[in-house]
């Protein structure tokens, strides 16, 4: 039966490009999908941040009647986080893994295809609640009894269903991701010479497998309780409206790490390549990667503080613990640029970017983490501003210098230096202009979440401000599509190795021939690709001719 | 992958495949944690359970005897899987069959069981953990019986051989999986 199998030699089916991209099974297409698709939730997500700013650069309601209002907060996060953030980042990995590793492909390349079918499957049916009776409204965190039947009406559903299927996708990348960091490495890879990015995607993977199965039984319960009469949420008939908040940040908060620990993998890689130095303390940044993967289970509670139902000692002390390895990467990241030969192409400017908009980020974590500064500030534009400073700030940073550094991989082409430059100084001004004032809006006690407020408060000024920056950042999307635009009408002028880079997907052509390497250097250490320019190793032996066209 | 058609698998083609199937059960295992979880707390928080005084819990012989029939569709399962890891292509069959037999009764048990239940699932939190819970399970054990269901098809075409049967041997961890989960499902819902 094995001769029926074999799959038909490439050219005896000529078949169009759409129909090739539909179907295929290569985990670089594959990933170059991701990123597109989760481009494209971005311009979705930012569109829908930029009414809300819009809405509140003044007292009264001008744009957004206070229903679309929280649709539009609740659809932005949500969007955000699910379907811009964790499949751009899956996008990358999806990519760059494999060839960081000297695979061919994924794991399970069909299981691959079909984690990134199901992403716009879900988001489909997450956004056709617009149409169909209105989103959600509940905020991207859906708390019970706000959520339930009486107050939320079909969006919910939608947003629940959505989200399940998101979740699988989300799972099943997560296994591919891990089986083929465990098993398809190439001969010399151990784990200690992996490159940072395939460690911090690791610790990600694994955070998924275990956080993301528990959202799904919050989401089937919620789902059956508005729909079956369930009664896990409802005081009423015995249940507790408390179990899903902590249902929700039992995933929740090892979902931060989700979203930002492959952009600390990122930031890993393009600050040595520019900084020309090997990155200063691979094994304590590994080491405090998988700390932060552990601890990340032991501090979901903190964002429950004022439910009084949490025990406030344990969860503040765990949150303060964590801060301690994600500052050891901060100086991780300082030596390695210390007295280093630093080129300040746009991916390193928005790695910089990155280094100063996180640590802000991060000194607003660690000021929540007392309980009484979070009694003060829960629910207020404080922490609005700690979570954007840490996902646009970060993860989006981290998103942006990935794709000015891996764009000429994927593509062979560059993208505009000059343009990406330009990019970056109107988005890091837009973000600090945006998400500054809201600390301030938040000390001054402004809620977060609301359509209106008065205009004797005193929180006009800076509310403009912070839809000004908006527009910035909106703007400087726009030049970054421009740029992209004209990237790819423009000639192949990259290279393979155009950064003068460390590991193993410069080794290759850019693009990459779909099976990845015709041969592959030895691999003595984390940089197998500078050891090879620069340490005389010799490439290992090719391959018996035609075994790459196989796979 | 080094081979077309996959008729052989290579070693590191098996370790490869039961990763990916530990790490699955490993993200079930997180997910049936969530439910038992969320059963305690809230029945850590009723005043007696059930809760409402005129419900009863579903009587233990009968799930008693659903019980041993799912324990022992677990040992022909494995009975299955070492026979056709010895090239019986026959007794593999017998063995899968035996187990899709035991799994389908199991079902159609539950379904009787719900069916005579005096409780439904908007009993409050009571039905509604024991219905999430074990439907739940009860939709896992559907999910086996599918995938035997393509295995046997397999076999039938003679897909299934000494040299390429990894596909069994994952569908094994996963029903050994849901057969653990039932053993602690009936353990706390029907019997503590």
């Amino acid at each position: 039966m094995a001769t029926t199998a074999l799959s038909p030699r490439a050219g005896a089916y000529p078949r169009s490009r759409v129909y090739e991209w539909l179907t295929t099974t290569d985990h670089k297409k594959i990933g170059i999908m991701y990123i597109t698709s989760a481009y494209i939730f971005f311009l979705i997500g930012g569109l829908m941040a930029l009414a809300i700013r819009t809405e509140l650069a003044a007292p009264g309601t001008q744009f957004l009647n206070p229903d679309i209002f929280n649709q539009a907060f609740t659809m932005h996060g949500t969007t955000m986080v699910f379907f811009f953030v964790m499949p751009m980042l899956a996008g990358f990995a999806n990519y760059i893994v494999p060839l960081q590793i000297g695979a061919a492909d994924m794991a399970f390349p069909r299981i691959n295809a079909l984690s990134f079918w199901i992403i716009p499957v879900s988001a489909l049916l997450l956004f056709s609640s617009f149409g169909l009776g209105g989103a959600a409204a509940g905020g991207w965190t859906s708390y019970t009894p706000l959520s339930e039947a009486k107050y939320a009406g079909i969006g919910q559903d939608f947003w629940l269903a959505g989200l399940l299927l998101n979740g699988v996708s989300s799972i099943l990348g997560a296994i591919n991701i891990l089986a083929t960091i465990f098993k398809l490495r190439a001969p010399g890879l151990t784990m200690l010479r992996l490159p940072i990015f395939v460690w911090t995607v690791l610790v990600t993977s694994v955070l998924l497998i275990f956080a993301v199965p528990v959202l799904a039984s919050g989401l089937v319960m919620l789902f059956i309780d508005r729909n079956y009469g369930g009664a896990f949420f409802d005081p009423a008939a015995g249940g507790d409206t408390v179990l899903w908040q902590h249902v929700f940040w039992f995933f929740g908060h090892p979902e931060v790490y989700i979203l930002i620990l492959p952009a600390f993998g990122i930031i890993s890689e393009v600050l040595p390549v520019f900084s020309r130095k090997p990155l200063f303390g691979y094994k304590a940044f590994v080491l405090a990667t998988v700390s932060i993967g552990v601890l990340g289970f032991g501090v979901w509670a903190h964002h429950m503080f004022t439910t009084g139902a949490v025990f406030l000692p344990f969860f503040s002390i765990t949150t303060f613990l964590i801060s301690v390895p994600t500052g050891v990467k901060m100086f991780n990241w300082i030596a390695t640029m210390w007295r280093g030969k630093l080129r300040f192409t746009t991916a390193m400017l928005f790695a910089v970017g990155f280094l100063a908009s996180f640590l802000i980020g991060g000194l607003d974590g660690a000021f929540s983490a007392s309980t009484p500064i979070d009694f003060a500030l829960q629910d207020t534009y404080w922490i609005v501003s700690h979570l954007h400073y840490v996902l646009f700030g970060g993860s989006a940073f981290g998103i942006m210098a990935a794709t000015y550094y891996w764009f000429p991989k994927m593509t062979g082409r560059f993208l505009d230096e000059r343009l990406g430059k330009v990019q970056f100084v109107i988005m890091f001004v837009g973000a600090h202009l945006t998400f500054f004032p809201m600390h301030l809006l938040g000390i001054s006690g402004m809620p977060r979440r609301i359509q209106d407020y008065a205009p004797n408060v005193g929180w006009q000024d800076l509310n403009l401000l912070a839809t000004i920056g908006s527009y910035l950042i909106g703007f400087g999307t726009l030049v970054l599509l421009w740029n992209m635009f004209v990237a790819l009408r423009g000639p192949r002028t990259a290279g393979d190795d155009p950064w003068d880079a460390n590991t193993l997907e410069w080794a290759t052509t850019s693009p990459p021939p779909s099976y990845n390497f015709d041969r592959l250097p030895e691999i003595r250490s984390e940089r197998p690709l500078f050891d090879l320019k620069h340490g005389g190793a010799g490439h290992a032996p090719a391959l018996p001719s035609g075994e790459g066209s196989q796979r | 992958m080094a081979t077309l058609g996959h008729a052989v698998d290579t070693a590191a083609e098996r370790r490869m495949l039961l990763l990916g199937v530990r790490l699955f059960i490993l993200s079930e295992v997180m997910l049936f944690g969530a439910f038992f979880t969320a059963y305690f707390v809230l029945r850590a928080q009723a005043p007696a359970w059930p809760p409402l005084p005129d419900l009863e819990r579903p009587e233990l012989p009968l799930v008693g005897f659903n019980t041993l029939l799912l324990l022992s569709s677990s040992v022909t399962m494995q009975w299955a899987v070492t026979r056709i890891g010895r090239g019986d292509a026959a007794g593999f069959k017998r063995g899968l069959l035996a187990t899709l037999m035991l799994g389908t009764v199991f079902l159609a048990i539950q379904g009787y069981e719900f069916a005579s239940n005096g409780f439904g699932i908007s009993d409050g939190v009571f039905g509604s953990t024991f219905y999430t819970l074990t439907s739940f399970h009860g939709a896992h054990v559907l999910g086996g019986l599918l995938l035997m269901g393509v295995l046997a098809n397999r076999a039938r075409l003679g897909l299934v051989t000494r040299e390429h049967h990894t596909a069994v041997e994952g569908v094994s961890y996963y029903w050994h999986f849901v057969d653990v989960v039932w053993v602690v499902l009936f353990l706390t819902v029907y019997v503590l």
